[in-house]
């Protein structure tokens, strides 16, 4: 008797978990950063995340349905780019063409950087040798000599 | 560094470049489906006559799958009666044309086939997973998928009689 009971209540306990443990807890916050990486079809220039769109509505739907099948964040967006292309992706792929879009930036700045490195230093030796090769009046020495000749004299 | 001064300008050239390639581009081109050439998605769903339609046991022959709305206005409402006259056309010469019916109400779409006639299956895809899985844009979309199961041809927006019939004689003529 008390085993029967015992077991029932192991039923009763397991028809109430058992759902709940089926449907894995999907973190709300995942489906979102999916989303918000994902161009919403029928829109312009939102994310899924941010579309109120049927459609919209419909991709989260599709998310969070394969998260919770056990899916990771990276195979859902993958689903959805095999479908629709790097279009669906807000951001462009950090590979082929599209990583140009990620480098050049960075190369142009570094370019820059370099090229205003090598004008600074070449004006400031510019200046420098302007400022040593040209002490202005060059008084050479017969000159100096009267020039202090006649100061010591107290004038002509 | 002044010797090399006539090399400025030239720095326009890569974005000349880049313009020139933007006002070449097509702006309103369809971008290009990755599902060309792939093995269509397959889909069991309930049709509105009652009897469930899959991909799957169509095999063997020509299939265009039609994505269609009853809101979608004007362009389902043009390509309509090329779909039912395919239908009967083709029917008989082993191509199966269905339509799926997207983010749309139960009465609507049935009076919307009412109104043309559609005697090919036609179901709703509730939730939209059918659409995702032919990376469906909008309606309406048309996919011709050939008899190994492959999707060979999409098109978007409302289909001509001629390029829909094109399409079915290319991959009718190919060797099952």
């Amino acid at each position: 008797m008390r085993r029967a009971a015992a077991s029932l209540a192991l039923v009763i306990v397991l028809g109430v978990l058992g759902p709940g443990l089926a449907a894995a807890p999907v973190d709300e916050q995942t489906v979102h950063a999916i989303a918000a990486n994902l161009r919403c079809v029928v829109c312009q220039s939102l994310s899924v995340a941010d579309s109120p769109s049927e459609t919209a509505r419909q991709m989260r739907d599709i998310i969070r349905e394969r998260l919770a099948a056990g899916e990771t964040p990276e195979q859902v967006t993958a689903y959805f780019v095999a479908r629709y292309g790097d279009w669906i992706l807000l951001a462009p792929p950090r590979r082929g063409f599209t990583l140009l879009v990620w480098v050049v930036p960075f190369v142009g700045l570094a370019l820059g950087l370099v090229l205003v490195a090598v004008a600074v230093r070449r004006w400031s030796r510019v200046a420098a040798g302007r400022a040593a090769a040209a002490p202005p009046s060059e008084v050479d020495a017969a000159t100096r000599e009267r020039i202090r000749r006649e100061m010591a004299e107290g004038g002509p | 560094m002044s010797r090399l001064r006539w090399l400025i300008p030239l720095a326009v050239l890569p974005v000349l470049g880049l313009l020139a390639y933007g006002f070449w581009t097509d702006p309103k081109g369809e971008v290009k489906s990755p599902l060309i050439g792939r093995p269509a998605a397959p889909f069991t769903l309930p049709t509105f006559a009652g009897t469930p339609v899959a991909l799957e046991g169509l095999r063997g022959r020509v299939v265009v799958v039609n994505f269609w709305a009853s809101w979608c206005v004007p362009a389902c409402y043009e390509e309509a009666p090329v779909l039912q006259q395919a239908w009967r056309d083709y029917e008989k010469r082993g191509v199966t044309l269905v339509g799926i019916n997207v983010q749309d109400k139960d009465e609507a779409a049935r009076q919307f086939m009412e109104q043309f006639g559609f005697t090919f299956p036609n179901a709703m895809d509730v939730g939209g997973k059918v659409a995702v899985d032919y990376g469906v844009y909008g309606v309406p979309e048309t996919f011709f998928i050939d008899r190994k199961g492959r999707i060979r041809e999409r098109k978007v927006g409302a289909i001509t009689d001629e390029v829909f019939r094109g399409h079915l004689e290319r991959l009718l003529a190919e060797p099952a």
